[in-house]
Parts: C-alpha cells; sequence; structure tokens
C-alpha cells in the first residue's frame, strides 16, 4: 500500500539534462518543483577524480554509470515473425542512470539539427513529391521548425560552452563552418578544439574531394569558460577518457555541475534520489494525471501527487512509463493506429577503419570526446535522394575521442583474433590507425515499434517494454552507399589499407553502436501520427509533457543531446509563458 | 628488499595522500563558490614507489586443475614472444580468477530471469548461467573434448595441438557437451584481452608491459599543451597506471 505524500505543483520524472534545465528555468515561478530520479547522487569531486576516473574496465565495460539491466531492461526482435527475448547485458545502447543521467559520460557532440530534419516531410515532399517516400515510412515534421527552435538552440549552446566554428551566420555562409546548417543569430561561445594530425589528414582529403569540412561542435569547452548562469568550465585536457567516463575538470558540459546547482539554490525545489517511478497515475477520465507512484531504495511505494507531471527520463524509459501507465493510445503495427511506441528510430552508422604506414603517427590516446572534423555534404536534405537512392544520409566524420586500449585495437582485415600473428598487428597499427565514420540517419518505419512485452518482467513486477527493430531497405542502402564515401575519404588521407563497415544488417543488440534511440512519443501537429503536441505536451493528457530524443519523428544523422537540450529550453518556456497561465491544451486537438 | 621501499612508501602517501585531499577538498564542484569559478586540475597524490610490483597471488575462483587450464590457454592465445609478453606472465589468469570471483563472474548486471530460450545471435547472452558459471562449465568441456580427440587434458598438450583444439573452439567446429563453443571461447577471449590491456590494478598487463608494447601512455592523460605539437610524431612517455598512484 503507497504512502501517500504531500501534493507538489511540478514532478519531474527522471533528473539529467532536460529535467535539469526545466527545474532550473522554472524556480522564477514560485512554484514546489521536486524531481524523482531512480539512481543516486553524484559529483565531480569525489566521484570523477583522477585517476580512479581514468578506469576502462570499470566504466567503458563493466558500465558503472548505466542502466543496471538486472533490475529493469527490454525485450528485442528484429521483426514481428521473431520471439523478443531480454537484452540480458548491454550492448547496442547504454542508458544513463542516476542524477545528471546520460548527460555525465556523453561525448559532447552537440548538434543543431539542421533545418530539413525539423520538417522532413514537408521539405522532402516540396522538392521531390509524395512518390518518393518508401512504402511505410513514415516521414514527419516536428511540428516546430528550425527558425523556431533556433533561440533554443543558442540558449543551450551556450549552457554547455559549444566550442565550434559557424558556417551559416544570419544567412552569410562562412567557409570553415558547416555551410549546410540553418542560420544562425551567434557564433558559438568558444572556439573550436586543437585538432589531432587525423583531423587534419580528413579535412585535407575532404576539401581536395570537394566537400565542406568543419569542426565538430563539441561540449568539451576549448578554453576555461564561465556560462551566462555564471558557471565555470575548466579547460579540456583531451584526456582521451570521455564517453562513459565523468569528466574531473568540468570542461565536458553536464548538468550536474551547471544547470543543477542553479536548480537547488531555489527553496521550492527538492531533489529524491533513489526514487523509481513505477507509472504515473491518472484519474477516472483517463485525461489528466493526478501524479506517480516510485518506489524507494527500501523498496517501499510512495504515492506523489502532483498537478503537473514531466517525463523526463532517458529516451526509451519515457515511453515505458507512458505504456505502463496507460498514457495515450499504444502503437497497433497491424491497424497502423495508435502513437505510444511507434516511430521508434536509431541510428544506421557506417564507416571505414583507415590503417596507415608506421610513419604516420595518429597518436589518437590524445583526444577528446567531440574531438573532430565532420562534413554535412551527404547529411539531411543536402544531397540528391532520388540520385543517392535513399532519404535521410548521414553525417561523415573523423573523430578523435580516446584510444583506451582494451577496446581500442584497430588490426586490419584478414588478421587472426588471436595467436603470436595477431599480436605483432596489434603492436603495428595501435598509434597508426584513423576512422572516418558516417553516422547516419534512420527514418521511422512502421515496422519498428516499441510495446510491452507479454512475458518479461522488471524486478518491480512491470512487463518490460519489447523493441521491434531492424534496418530495413532504405537504411541498408544508405549505410552501404556511404561507407564507400567514407573509404574515398580514407584512401585520400592516404590510408595504406582501408576497410569500409557498417552497423550489423540484420540489426544486433550486441555490439555497441550508439546511445541515440529515439522516438516512440513523437511531436507533430496531427494527433494521428503523433503522441505530442509542438510543445512536447501529451495530446490525451494535457498536464503531462515529454522531454527527450523519444520525441523525435525520426532520427536524424546527427547526435541527439543539441535538438534535446534545445528543447527542453523550449518546453520549459511554453510552461512559463503559456501552460502555467492557462492549464489545458496548448493546441486545439 | 620490497619491505624496505614500502616503509617509505608508507611515509610517503601520509605526506601526500593528505596533500591531495586538501587539494581535492578545494576543487569541490560547489556552484556558487570560489572553487567552482576555478579551472580545475586533476587532483591526485604522485606515483608511489614500488606499487607497480605489488602483485596478487593465490586462486579466488579456480580450483588447481582449472588454473592449470586457464594458463595453458592463456598461452596458446597470446604467447610470450619477440613482440612483447605473453598472456600468463601479464598476470591475465590471476585478472580472469578475479573477476569471476567478483561481481562480474556472479553475474552483476546481468538479466537472469527466465524463460530462456536460444534465440537469434543478434538477440544477444540468453544462457541461464552466470559468467563464472559459463566459464567453469566450458573448461571442463573443452577438457572433455581434447581427451576424446587428442586423449590429454589440454593443458597436457603440446602447443600446437593446443592451438589446434582452440581453434576448432573459436570457429564452433568443436562439439562441447554442454555450453556452445564459439560463445564461450568469446568470453574467454574478452576476458583474456581486459586482463591483457587493462590497468595492473586488476592483476594483469603486469608493470605495465602490455602499454610499453602498443605505446598507450596510460593515466592521466593531459594532452593538451601537446596534442598540437605532436601531429604526426611518436610521443616519448613512461607509462602510469591507477595503480602507481595507489
Amino acid at each position: 500500500m503507497a504512502t501517500r505524500l504531500n501534493p507538489v505543483d511540478v514532478l519531474l520524472v527522471g533528473y539529467g539534462w532536460t529535467g535539469g534545465i526545466i527545474a532550473k528555468e522554472l524556480a522564477s515561478t514560485g512554484l514546489k518543483i521536486l524531481a524523482l530520479e531512480r539512481g543516486g547522487p553524484r559529483d565531480t569531486n569525489p566521484d570523477f577524480l583522477e585517476p580512479a576516473k581514468d578506469d576502462e574496465l570499470r566504466f567503458a565495460l563493466r558500465h558503472e554509470l548505466m542502466q543496471d539491466v538486472s533490475k529493469e531492461t527490454l525485450t528485442f526482435r528484429n521483426n514481428r515473425a521473431q520471439t523478443a527475448l531480454p537484452m540480458r547485458q548491454l550492448g547496442s545502447f547504454l542508458p544513463g542512470n542516476g542524477v545528471g543521467g546520460a548527460g555525465v559520460h556523453w561525448n559532447g557532440v552537440t548538434w543543431r539539427f539542421n533545418p530539413w530534419d525539423h520538417s522532413a516531410r514537408s521539405q522532402t515532399v516540396a522538392k521531390y513529391g509524395e512518390k518518393i517516400i518508401p512504402e511505410g515510412m513514415f516521414l514527419q515534421d516536428w511540428g516546430v521548425t528550425y527558425d523556431e527552435l533556433e533561440p533554443y538552440y543558442d540558449k543551450f549552446e551556450k549552457t554547455c560552452g559549444i566550442s565550434g566554428k559557424a558556417g551559416n551566420l544570419n544567412g552569410a555562409k562562412i567557409a570553415g563552418g558547416n555551410v549546410f546548417e540553418g542560420p544562425r543569430k551567434n557564433e558559438y561561445p568558444n572556439p573550436p578544439l586543437k585538432q589531432t594530425h587525423g583531423g587534419a589528414l580528413f579535412e585535407k582529403a575532404a576539401k581536395e574531394l570537394g566537400y565542406n569540412p568543419f569542426p565538430t561542435p563539441s561540449a568539451n569547452a576549448s578554453r576555461v569558460y564561465t556560462n551566462p548562469d555564471g558557471v565555470t568550465f575548466g579547460e579540456c585536457h583531451y584526456c582521451g577518457f570521455c564517453e562513459r567516463f565523468g569528466c574531473e575538470v568540468n570542461a565536458k558540459a553536464s548538468p550536474h555541475f551547471t544547470v543543477m546547482p542553479i536548480a537547488a539554490k531555489n527553496p521550492n525545489f527538492e531533489l529524491r534520489t533513489h526514487a523509481n517511478v513505477m507509472r504515473v497515475l491518472l484519474d477516472s477520465t483517463g485525461k489528466k494525471a493526478t501524479g506517480v507512484v516510485y518506489v524507494d531504495a527500501r523498496g517501499r511505494e510512495f504515492e506523489q501527487p502532483a498537478d503537473l507531471v514531466v517525463l523526463s527520463a532517458y529516451a526509451l524509459g519515457n515511453v515505458a512509463l507512458m505504456l505502463w501507465s496507460g498514457i495515450g493510445k499504444p502503437y497497433d503495427p497491424v491497424t497502423n493506429a495508435g502513437v505510444v511506441g511507434r516511430s521508434y528510430a536509431y541510428q544506421a552508422s557506417s564507416g571505414a577503419t583507415v590503417f596507415f604506414d608506421e610513419k604516420t603517427w595518429l597518436n589518437s590516446f590524445m583526444g577528446a570526446g567531440s574531438l573532430g572534423v565532420n562534413i554535412d555534404d551527404f547529411n539531411a536534405g543536402n544531397y540528391d535522394f532520388e540520385k543517392m537512392g535513399f532519404i535521410g544520409g548521414g553525417g561523415i566524420g573523423s573523430s578523435t575521442s580516446g584510444a583506451r586500449p582494451i577496446q581500442f585495437r584497430p588490426v586490419p582485415p584478414g588478421t587472426p583474433r588471436w595467436g603470436a600473428d595477431w599480436k605483432k598487428a596489434t603492436v603495428k597499427h595501435y598509434l597508426h590507425t584513423g576512422n572516418v565514420s558516417n553516422q547516419g540517419s534512420n527514418m521511422a518505419h512502421r515496422a519498428n515499434y516499441l510495446d510491452l512485452d507479454p512475458t518479461y518482467r522488471d524486478i518491480y513486477g512491470r512487463p518490460l517494454m519489447r523493441m521491434t527493430m531492424d534496418f530495413l531497405d532504405n537504411e541498408q542502402k544508405q549505410m552501404r552507399s556511404l561507407n564507400q564515401k567514407c573509404a574515398e575519404i580514407g584512401r585520400a588521407m592516404g590510408g595504406a589499407i582501408v576497410e569500409p563497415r557498417t552497423n550489423p544488417i540484420p540489426y544486433s543488440i550486441v555490439p555497441y553502436q550508439s546511445t541515440h534511440n529515439t522516438g516512440g512519443a513523437v511531436m507533430g501537429a496531427d494527433p494521428r501520427v503523433s503522441a505530442l503536441n509542438k510543445y512536447c505536451q501529451v495530446w490525451d493528457v494535457p498536464n503531462v509533457f515529454v522531454t527527450g530524443a523519444c520525441v523525435f519523428p525520426q532520427n536524424a544523422g546527427k547526435n541527439p543531446t543539441g535538438p534535446v537540450g534545445a528543447l527542453a529550453y523550449w518546453i520549459a518556456d511554453a510552461l512559463k509563458e503559456k501552460y502555467l497561465k492557462k492549464p489545458g491544451a496548448l493546441v486545439p486537438v | 628488499m620490497q619491505e624496505d621501499k614500502s616503509v617509505d612508501r608508507r611515509g610517503f602517501l601520509k605526506v601526500v595522500g593528505g596533500a591531495s585531499a586538501v587539494a581535492g577538498a578545494a576543487a569541490a564542484t560547489q556552484p556558487g563558490t570560489a572553487a567552482a569559478q576555478t579551472p580545475m586540475q586533476h587532483n591526485m597524490p604522485a606515483a608511489a614507489a614500488g606499487a607497480a610490483s605489488d602483485r596478487l597471488s593465490g586462486w579466488a575462483f579456480f580450483n588447481p586443475d582449472e588454473a592449470a587450464f586457464v594458463k595453458a590457454a592463456l598461452d596458446t592465445l597470446i604467447p610470450a614472444d619477440a613482440t612483447g609478453p605473453g598472456a600468463v606472465e601479464a598476470g591475465c589468469a590471476t585478472y580472469i580468477d578475479r573477476q569471476l570471483a567478483g561481481a562480474y563472474g556472479r553475474g552483476a548486471r546481468l538479466y537472469l530471469q527466465g524463460p530462456f530460450a536460444q534465440g537469434a545471435p543478434q538477440q544477444g547472452y540468453q544462457l541461464p548461467l552466470t559468467p563464472a558459471e559459463h566459464i567453469r562449465i566450458g573448461i571442463a568441456d573443452v577438457n572433455a573434448y581434447a581427451r576424446k580427440t587428442k586423449q590429454k587434458l589440454f593443458q597436457d598438450l603440446a602447443p600446437a595441438d593446443r592451438a589446434a583444439i582452440m581453434t576448432e573452439v573459436d570457429t564452433g567446429k568443436a562439439e562441447l557437451a554442454n555450453v556452445a563453443a564459439g560463445g564461450w571461447f568469446n568470453m574467454f577471449l574478452a576476458l583474456t584481452m581486459e586482463g591483457y590491456f587493462g590497468d595492473p590494478m586488476y592483476g594483469g598487463n603486469k608493470d605495465k608491459a602490455v602499454w610499453k608494447m602498443i605505446g598507450f601512455p596510460g593515466v592521466p592523460g593531459m594532452y593538451s599543451e601537446v596534442i598540437e605539437q605532436y601531429r604526426n610524431k611518436p610521443y616519448p612517455h613512461t607509462p602510469k597506471s591507477i595503480q602507481d598512484f595507489a
């Protein structure tokens, strides 16, 4: 029997980037705000200090900062003909856990999605007609345009101290920046990071081939920086232990030292850690949330009433909570009706490993999470869909995020996996290998969706969420075409051996690919095909808002945190300026 | 001789460790304090002399026969040669023993609720076994296979015969009594590589010999001042490990 607690005005479920931003932004309302986080508290000191922080085994392989799948996981199958089985250990993606969420252990690549990404259907149809969209593909607009989001992107970039170079300032294209990006009002707050030899080779090769290279926009601060909230960042050490690790110098933007300490100054704010929300409670009409039920570290159940609930957990967690709570109609792939669980997407990536001779020193152990050079020439709407034969494309780049030796041991094709020859090849190539990667987009499709598993349960007795997912024809073509572009650049860089690769086909949950899980509760203008309106408010339950990449109607060829952060500011603004002044649906159904 | 050094080390740590605690506190991530306005530095005690030579010994998980098997298997997978250390001298047997005796081996962060089904390869690990159980059963299976095909325990075979058996296990050609050969081999190989390339504090990569071999400078990396200077040039260094700062 749940103990009923005193009500709050605003309840945040999950406390990472988006929860932190909204808590901070709503402080001025004077409302009572409560954040419930399933994991524990943590801070730079004492949790991410050197040298213990640079522990590849503990953090990269044993996943200490990640979700514990012995307690909560999901089931997976490639298609409806298979029986889904539990993801018994982490592999393909690594959802975070604890205060700060994945914002603590991300790499820091911080894009603005291109204007095409936000208006994918209308721009595609305008240029190519409806006929180009393959059967079963859901190509949808976000319901909010790039221009509407521009000030919020700007805000998030300043919060994070992004290091980069603008390619489009107020419509003026700037060589050396991303000339394909939407017009921005302001330059990045910090100059680009220092470049590695691999990055320099990529830049030169890409230019020679007629492409438009630019530095990866990075939440690894290139210099000491104080953001508009007065939070100071250290300068990145290029230590090479970034993704999957905390940062010892607060050079990598993370909510735990930026927005959260400011949110915590608000006397009306409270954070409860080890508070795992089981479900959102609805009243008898099913159209109003009344609060949540959560379980604490001791297993005690509490009912926490609230006027407004924001689902601010990881993308997959938000969708699961909606399914467990009966918020929105679950998607049915047979009838193609329903919206929750619809449009699950991922990252359909490929690339090429570039092996240089022993006179070329890449020294990839010197690196930063988002240190690299990119081209956007084959991404979003920047190439000819008809000519290339696929929609969406991908961002191609060469990054140097470190060379931690348990996981970074490149050897050329044909090398044995063990034995004397394997060892010789490992030594020969360790300091002399680079990469060209295609971070491919993933269009949403009728065949890929999330629902509840009929068999397996978590430790709380809830059904596991079931993921049905494969790389379909459009994505297979994209991966196989763009890895050839990667290989072309790799050869132009001077690679002695260039080995193209793609993500596994069929999609496999085993090897790590990307923690960019998107969709399942998408935003849009039409409640028949989106769970949320353009303010990320649930159409059916207007006092529930949803953050995170689960709101993306399809996934771009870019990392999601930039738009996730921008949308959090956008949602906070909608709450402050619209919803809290007049609670109710912000867009008429 | 070690004793002399360790006396020095204790005295050394008393001073340096205390100093580092103060430095750590100064870098606390407390918003609104002066400390939060200061760019942060690595906060760590200096390397303690002799730390790297402190070795683990004894078996926490394997029985003597299993330990003999593991050493023979490691010697087959990564033999000592002119290129660099073998997995045995690097301490990988101790590493694997400790991993299987500890949380990982006992199934931490592994969902072990049924029902169980084999599934497709892309659905991943689906065994009702902890890693410790899996490795132990597989060792017995491979030994039974060695006896059946070569009339000896694996550890008693000549190197060429061991390599032949390991190849059959790796490729899944060996029919094992309980475990699937390929899946078992993948887990054993992954553990071997973790021990070989990981921080020496876990028992493998003894004296950082593997990092020296490949040219990994270890931790902590502070390259902001040198990353441009050493573009396309060898970077001179002496590797440091977490263990060195213990």
